[in-house]
């Protein structure tokens, strides 16, 4: 089965989430070809209109390219790589954030208790 | 294209659709979303000139709609009414005999993407695979329109998935409009454009199915939830 959407956002924006996702990772590296419309459908489940809106919208974002003829593409440039990795860390970071504040944490907890968990996990995986 | 101009539908005294006007697009997908009796097969029984309007005009490429329209639009039936005698072959040549525009290649591709032997007789099929044929059986024609009444129902998540894939593997949106009712919204929300509800023979929303997400957050079961309580 495929992964189903949060039903809380747009679908077309939820799928280039994915993708920028994959790209920061490594599973689509710069350069590469990005599935055609249909079969991005397909493995997704969602409707090819919907993935010509993503397409847009990353080509929009300087993520991707389309070319004549031949399909869209992850744009071969590094400036927008490190740019792309910076804004995901930044969101993830303030979701984090924002959640701790929320449970009523200080920033100096917030912290100290980020340090003690990462040297904790660190420790774990030396062992 | 198919256009809507107040549409009105009585079954005896009994009010089926009120006043209905409505356009569809090529190269879209819409679903037709209410309660029961909220109008949705009587809605597309109209398009695919199965019954009359009491009053209003509907055209498909700006013919007027009657028994003819068959030409330009293929319904796939919410009943199971086929020959349990006939393999899924016979099945699948009596179609091509049926209709001019059924591209028989293109059903043999669907068959085996459905997994359905062509010498399987349908009375031994299951639920679930007589749900795959009728997919195939629609989805192989190339007409302008396909109705899809309740293709879901009553199919467990696999097969739903199944024709769901079959879907959006084989509608050529470039040359068709696909009009769906279903209960099942959630499998289908995401292969949408466009949701028209409709609740006691009226049209009380069209939307645009990520335009709606946007502009409220909501999908469209949050959505309906709230217009329907």
């Amino acid at each position: 089965m495929t992964e189903s959407f949060a039903s809380t956002r747009p679908i077309y924006l939820q799928l280039a989430d994915r993708i920028n996702r994959q790209i920061v990772r490594g599973d689509l590296k710069l350069g590469d070809k990005l599935p055609s419309v249909r079969e991005m459908a397909i493995e997704s489940n969602v409707n090819p209109n919907t993935v010509q809106r993503t397409y847009r919208e990353l080509e929009a974002m300087g993520v991707a390219e389309s070319r004549r003829g031949q399909g869209t593409f992850v744009r071969e440039d590094v400036h927008m790589f490190t740019e792309l990795k910076e804004n995901l860390k930044r969101e993830e970071i303030e979701e984090f954030v924002r959640v701790m504040h929320e449970l009523g944490l200080q920033d100096q907890e917030i912290q100290t208790s980020l340090a003690a968990f990462l040297n904790r996990t660190k420790e774990e995986n030396d062992d | 294209m198919i256009e809507l101009q107040n549409v009105r539908k009585t079954f005896l005294s009994r009010p089926a659709l009120k006043d209905v006007s409505l356009t569809l697009e090529t190269g879209k997908m819409y679903g037709l979303i209410g309660e029961n009796g909220s109008g949705k097969s009587t809605t597309l029984k109209l398009i695919a000139g199965l019954n009359h309007p009491t009053a209003g005009t509907i055209t498909v490429n700006g013919k007027e709609v009657d028994r003819r329209i068959a030409t330009e639009v293929a319904y796939l039936s919410e009943l199971d009414e086929y020959y349990p005698f006939y393999t899924v072959q016979d099945m699948i040549d009596f179609y091509a005999s049926q209709f001019t525009d059924f591209n028989t290649k293109k059903a043999a591709d669907i068959r085996s993407f459905m997994n359905l032997e062509p010498k399987s007789k349908i009375k031994h099929l299951s639920k679930g695979n007589r749900g795959r044929l009728k997919m195939v059986l629609t989805l192989a024609r190339e007409v302008p329109v396909l109705l899809l009444d309740e293709p879901f129902s009553g199919l467990d998540p696999m097969v739903r998935d199944s024709i769901v894939k079959g879907m959006l593997s084989f509608i050529d949106l470039d040359n068709q409009l696909v009009l769906i009712t279903t209960h099942e919204i959630k499998e289908v929300e995401s292969v949408l454009d466009e949701i028209i509800a409709l609740k006691e023979g009226d049209i009380i929303g069209h939307h645009n199915v990520d335009d709606l997400r946007f502009e409220t957050g909501m999908s469209i079961i949050d959505w309906m939830t709230e217009q329907y309580n």
